[in-house]
């Protein structure tokens, strides 16, 4: 066989299996196209009804209400990718803040300390959710919403009777989660050396697929991709740090390093690829020899540790934590935040990025219905509207692959 | 005859009330084709996954090269260099072909996996079996039933196991596909793979089969060789008289069609 007939691997032209290979993609419902029209829609009505939404300040604002419940709903992603729900990071999130509240001030630990605790409180949950789902076999709905009651409780508990906390506003966390930005400068070389790697990586792999006869992306392909990848990071850059506005926030770009470090164990390494497996189709995932009952266990503990994590940061950016921390709708923003971006409730698919994309359409919808003075019961309505109408999509899309 | 690769002595195995195998004996060599028939729920696919790790006998010993071994997982016995195709194939629909292929084993280039290998041993071990099948990065729920099933045996062939084990390869397939699947196993037996083929196609097992187990009721009913006729195989299936055998004026097959059903 001629390396000429095998680049494609298939004997189609190239160009006929790389539309096919985008048209397979939207098929499969992976592509995140769909939602990110959609966030531009809302973004441009929004913008249109009050001009003040699109302002870079008000902006900087939705990123930073966006960050914690984000870094909620990136482990809601992973335990939804594996088939398995968890009710439970809101409460979960919650008890964290308190920890790191009771721990710093009233016990008087160093703040590392108090966040360290609070995370290992979220895995030590995680492990017991995977030992109840593996061991047990039971539903993660239903032992996931006793831990919804039962880490509420425990929240109430560790607040005690005061049942509000104030962190002091000096502590560098405090500091850093409110008030830290990344400086410009240092925004813009991130942006220069994403695009610089993401280039030479696809050249690298490029080359590689080429030496091995396989189809491979064409070099114009690749410029594109580059380009518009260099236009979304720099134009995101630059209008966050617009005029007074104060640019990207620490908990922001640790959500944003959470999501690019997830997505690509997810696409790129063998547990990843596992998650896929087993929320896919698990009775094929255990008999092809992949280690279920582990990866199952992981995602637990991953999702319940990012929980603690997202309620590390609510309290960070509150400067306190109370008995509302993480309460509420804290647990179905999250949720709803990864189905809305794409990630299916019947698992086996979905992105780290759905995560991102979800929580910016929810937080969008709150923040923008606010500036326009209208009341919360319209924002549950809206909101629970849009993830109606995500649940439907994802539905549809499973019916028609399933036909 | 070599000495078996693979052996069962005295396998029970139930499920409940249910006794699926009850003391079941049986040989796998190199180079052979056993082929295990049966009525529906005779135990045939109970055998395969005990051959294959998914099932632990209640007793009863697994002998592989005479040494006794415990084939606690699909994982267990693949690494012993025993492979299964089950019947409901084990594709995981939302991967695409290479996934599927590499799955529980992928390649990996320092902790990533690597993309480029995984893809070239694909079309490798698919050009080999002179698959058809057009792309290995579309999701598998995309191909055809003679496409899955090719899938599923090339990921069997992963890594050169010296046992395969087949469960209905041919249930869903047409008559074509059907073909290329027994051509499949052929190939399998001339390149030295020991082949257990479980099937209720009798077409099928006078093609290919070296020797045939008849599974009844979860025991072991008969072995044939591969040529045995397909009365012979139905009655000793079903459990009926086999013309000839115990009787032997009967010249009616009467009492085979009285337990068809």
């Amino acid at each position: 066989m001629t390396a000429q007939t095998h680049t494609t691997g298939s004997g189609l032209p190239a160009g006929g299996a790389l539309s096919g290979a985008v048209w397979q993609r939207m098929r499969g419902g992976s592509s995140l196209l769909p939602i990110v029209a959609a966030l531009v829609g809302i973004w441009l009505i929004l913008g249109a009804v009050n001009p003040a939404f699109l302002a870079p300040e008000n902006l900087v604002n939705l990123t930073l209400q966006s960050a914690p419940v984000g870094v909620i709903a990136l482990g809601v992603v992973l335990v939804l990718l594996v088939g398995e729900i968890d009710l439970s990071v809101g409460s979960l999130s919650g008890l964290a803040a308190a920890v790191v509240a009771v721990g710093s001030v009233t016990l008087g630990w160093p703040v590392a300390l108090a966040i360290a605790v609070a995370l290992a409180c979220g895995a030590v949950v995680g492990l017991a959710y995977g030992a109840l789902s593996t061991r047990l076999g039971l539903p993660s709905f239903v032992f996931t919403l006793a831990g919804l009651l039962f880490l509420a409780g425990v929240q109430l508990r560790v607040l005690g009777p005061l049942g509000s906390i104030n962190l002091p506003f000096e502590s560098w966390f405090v500091r850093s989660v409110q008030q830290g930005f990344l400086p410009a400068g240092v925004a813009w070389a991130l942006v220069g050396g994403t695009v610089v790697a993401s280039a030479v990586l696809q050249v690298v792999a490029r080359a590689r697929r080429r030496r091995a006869d396989l189809a491979c992306a064409s070099l114009p392909q690749i410029v594109v991709r580059t380009a518009v990848l260099a236009a979304v990071l720099s134009g995101i850059v630059a209008y966050l740090y617009l005029g007074s506005a104060r640019g990207l926030g620490w908990s922001v770009v640790l959500f944003a390093l959470l999501v690019v470090i997830t997505d690509v164990l997810l696409r790129r390494t063998r547990w990843g690829r596992s998650v896929r497996a087993v929320g896919g189709d698990r009775r094929a995932a255990m008999l092809a020899g992949v280690p279920v009952r582990r990866t199952v266990v992981l995602c637990f503990v991953v999702c319940s540790t990012l929980a603690a994590l997202g309620g590390v940061l609510a309290a960070g950016r509150l400067g306190a934590a109370n008995q509302g921390t993480g309460g509420a709708d804290t647990y179905l923003v999250a949720i709803a935040a990864a189905v809305i971006g794409g990630t299916s409730l019947f698992g086996g698919r979905g992105s780290a990025w759905s995560a991102v994309l979800g929580v910016l359409v929810i937080q969008s919808i709150a923040n923008g219905l606010t500036l326009m003075n209208v009341d919360q019961a319209a924002r549950y309505m809206v909101t629970g509207a849009v993830l109606l109408l995500a649940i439907i999509i994802d539905m549809l899309l499973r019916k028609r692959r399933e036909a | 005859m070599s000495d078996p690769i693979l052996s069962l002595r005295g396998v029970s195995k139930r499920f409940g009330g249910v006794r699926a195998l009850v003391d079941v004996d049986a040989d796998v060599h190199e180079h052979e084709v056993l082929a295990v028939v049966g009525d529906n729920g005779a135990g045939k696919s109970t055998l395969a996954g005990v051959l294959a790790g998914a099932y632990r006998p209640d007793a009863g010993e697994v002998l592989l090269d005479g040494r006794p071994v415990v084939l606690g997982s699909p994982a267990a016995a693949r690494a012993l260099g025993i492979a299964a195709v089950f019947q409901e194939l084990a594709l995981v629909d939302d991967l695409d072909v290479v996934e599927n292929l590499f799955l529980g084993h992928e390649t990996r280039r320092g902790p990533l996996l690597d993309e480029v290998a995984m893809e070239r041993e694909a079309w490798r071990l698919l050009d080999q079996l002179a698959a058809s099948v057009p792309t290995v990065r579309e999701p598998v729920r995309a191909l055809s039933g003679g496409q899955r099933q090719v899938v599923a045996v090339a990921r069997a062939l992963l890594g050169s196991p010296r046992v395969v084990v087949l469960d209905e390869p041919t249930a869903s397939l047409g008559v074509r596909q059907t073909a290329e699947v027994l051509n499949l196993i052929v190939r399998l037996r001339e390149r030295g793979h020991a082949v257990v083929l479980v099937s209720h196609q009798a077409g099928d097992l006078q093609a290919v089969a070296d020797r045939i187990l008849v599974l009844r009721l979860g025991r072991v009913h008969d072995v044939f060789d591969g040529d045995a006729s397909y009365e012979d195989l139905l009655a000793a299936m079903t459990g009926a008289v086999r013309p000839g055998a115990v009787r032997p004026g009967a010249k009616h097959p009467g009492p085979n069609r009285a337990v068809r059903r």
